[in-house]
């Protein structure tokens, strides 16, 4: 069995969807964590509040500084994830069509080896 | 037969199978290379059958090098090997590995220009330098492909599978694409020989196997027509001193008659779907050459029309205006070619050249001539440009 990182992206400036559509959205979100489950395929998932809620910490010669805010100036952050299990890239791109139908592009990227189960 | 030409016949089929019996396309390739040094070094004469000897060979090879490693992959292919039945199980509908590993090679999740360079290295057997010359790309380039599409395979786990029925039509444009090409190298080769027989069968080969898999896909019958029209025409298509004949010189009494049946079979049962396709209309544009005791222009021409509206590319645009030049002659044709642009491509100045030269325009042409040699890369089409720029020098009427 192979682990794949399944995230959702959220372009910056990009038109915020409305109530309704982000009640279809965690709707099926959730049919897609039960259906992951399930069939035994789900490892970790969640959402993440938004990249302003971010810090990051870095360490230089032994002394620990944090700065405010996302890691890069990009436009692009990451908004959820899925961590899952399975044979083999086709299935890993079938949950992917899933997931993205829910919440947008998904970019699937499979795990390095060693930190395979 | 010799080494390099054995080799060239039976690696794709070699690392075919043993990517099917190890799991894993670069273990394969390494096999396969080394059972084709073996043989170098033992074959006094090649055995009756040099596929099967470098697949047990490479096999034997592939087990003791994994015998000696001990990382997780090769323990995991080596269990593989020794589990392997002698007779593989099938699961899908393709019963051929080199199918399936076309299958693998064109997965939607590898770049497009990657398929291409992978199935021609791993089916076809051609070596990166000669992939370049038929993309007009940089060896380094291609090989850098190559590598990444190869590594993105094993670390995405791109299976080694045939796709489920109801993945086909996603999988199959990308594999119709990579069988056209590797015929077209055959056809045309970009080096060495003008016509490599080899991959020429090997793309036919596979094509009739895809159809036989999907026989309601029409791109597939369309795709397989082609080939076997083009096919056809190939026993005419040089001269006994080995000399390039066109279309409209070729002795039609050399050609396949049984190849030209079955193609004209399939592009009718292509039009009874009634489903058109950039295949099937090609297919169609072979079927009027191949049909009667000439062209009829008017018709392939009309069928131009609808390929260029179905995919407009520069090469269908300079393929239409050689039968343009036949139905409203030459200066117009000329003019179609104004806008094509097709840069590196030896068969654009060549064809401006024949329409110049039909215009009596020679300087043009001579030097129209004189720019498609310099890039044409198969000697057998540079000495034909030759000689149709020698032509031009002779009076005219003159033999």
């Amino acid at each position: 069995m192979r682990q794949y990182l399944l995230s959702v992206h959220f372009v910056e400036g990009a038109p915020a969807p409305s109530d309704e559509e982000m009640q279809t959205m965690f709707r099926e979100t959730g049919r897609i964590n039960d259906e992951m489950q399930a069939t035994g395929a789900w490892v970790f998932g969640g959402g993440l509040r938004s990249p302003d809620s971010a810090t990051v910490v870095r360490v230089e010669n032994g002394v620990a500084t944090m700065s405010d805010g996302p890691f890069a100036e990009t436009k692009e952050h990451i908004a959820g994830f899925w961590v899952i299990r399975c044979a083999d890239l086709d299935q890993a791109l079938a949950w992917a069509e899933k997931c993205a139908a829910a919440c947008g592009p998904v970019e699937v990227r499979p795990f390095d080896d060693l930190s395979q189960a | 037969m010799d080494l390099a030409s054995i080799y060239r016949a039976e690696y794709g089929r070699c690392v075919a199978t043993l990517a099917r019996l190890l799991g894993d396309i670069n273990l394969a390739e390494e096999a396969v290379q080394d059972a084709f040094t073996t043989a170098l070094q033992k074959w006094q004469t090649p055995p009756a059958n040099p596929g099967a000897w470098i697949v047990t060979t490479a096999r034997n090879r592939a087990l003791d090098r994994l015998r000696r490693e001990s990382t997780r992959e090769a323990r995991h292919a080596q269990a593989l090997l020794l589990h392997q039945p002698d007779e593989p199980q099938e699961v899908g509908p393709v019963k051929d590995d080199q199918l399936r590993l076309i299958f693998t090679c064109c997965h939607p999740a590898l770049a497009p220009d990657a398929r291409t360079a992978l199935t021609l290295r791993l089916l076809g057997g051609l070596e990166v330098p000669e992939i370049a010359r038929a993309y007009l790309i940089q060896k380094a380039t291609v090989a850098q492909r190559i590598v990444r599409a190869k590594k993105k395979i094993r670390d995405a786990g791109i299976p080694y599978r045939v796709p489920a029925e109801h993945e086909l039509p996603d999988r199959l444009p990308p594999v119709l694409t990579v069988l056209y090409l590797m015929f077209n190298e055959g056809y045309s080769s970009t080096a060495g020989p003008l016509i490599r027989t080899d991959l020429c069968t090997e793309a036919i080969r596979l094509a009739r196997e895809l159809a036989a898999l999907m026989p309601d896909e029409p791109e597939v019958l369309g795709l397989l027509a082609l080939l076997l029209l083009t096919e056809a025409r190939r026993p005419a298509r040089l001269d006994p001193t080995g000399e390039l004949v066109l279309l409209t010189d070729q002795d039609r009494s050399l050609w396949n008659r049984t190849l030209i049946a079955e193609g004209h079979d399939l592009v009718r049962r292509c039009l009874r779907r009634s489903r058109p396709g950039p295949y099937q209309i090609q297919a169609a544009i072979s079927a009027v050459h191949t049909d009667g005791a000439a062209t009829d222009w008017r018709q392939v021409l009309a069928l131009y029309d609808q390929l260029l509206a179905l995919a407009p590319t520069p090469v269908v645009a300079l393929n239409r205006a050689v039968a343009v030049a036949e139905v409203h002659g030459p200066a117009v044709a000329l003019a179609a070619l104004e806008d094509v642009d097709l840069p590196g491509y030896h068969r654009l100045p060549a064809t401006r050249a024949e329409l110049l030269a039909r215009l009596g325009r020679d300087a043009e042409a001579r030097a129209a001539y004189d720019q498609a040699m310099a890039l044409a890369t198969n000697e057998t089409e540079r000495s034909h440009l030759q000689a149709r720029r020698t032509e031009l020098t002779r009076p005219r009427g003159a033999s």
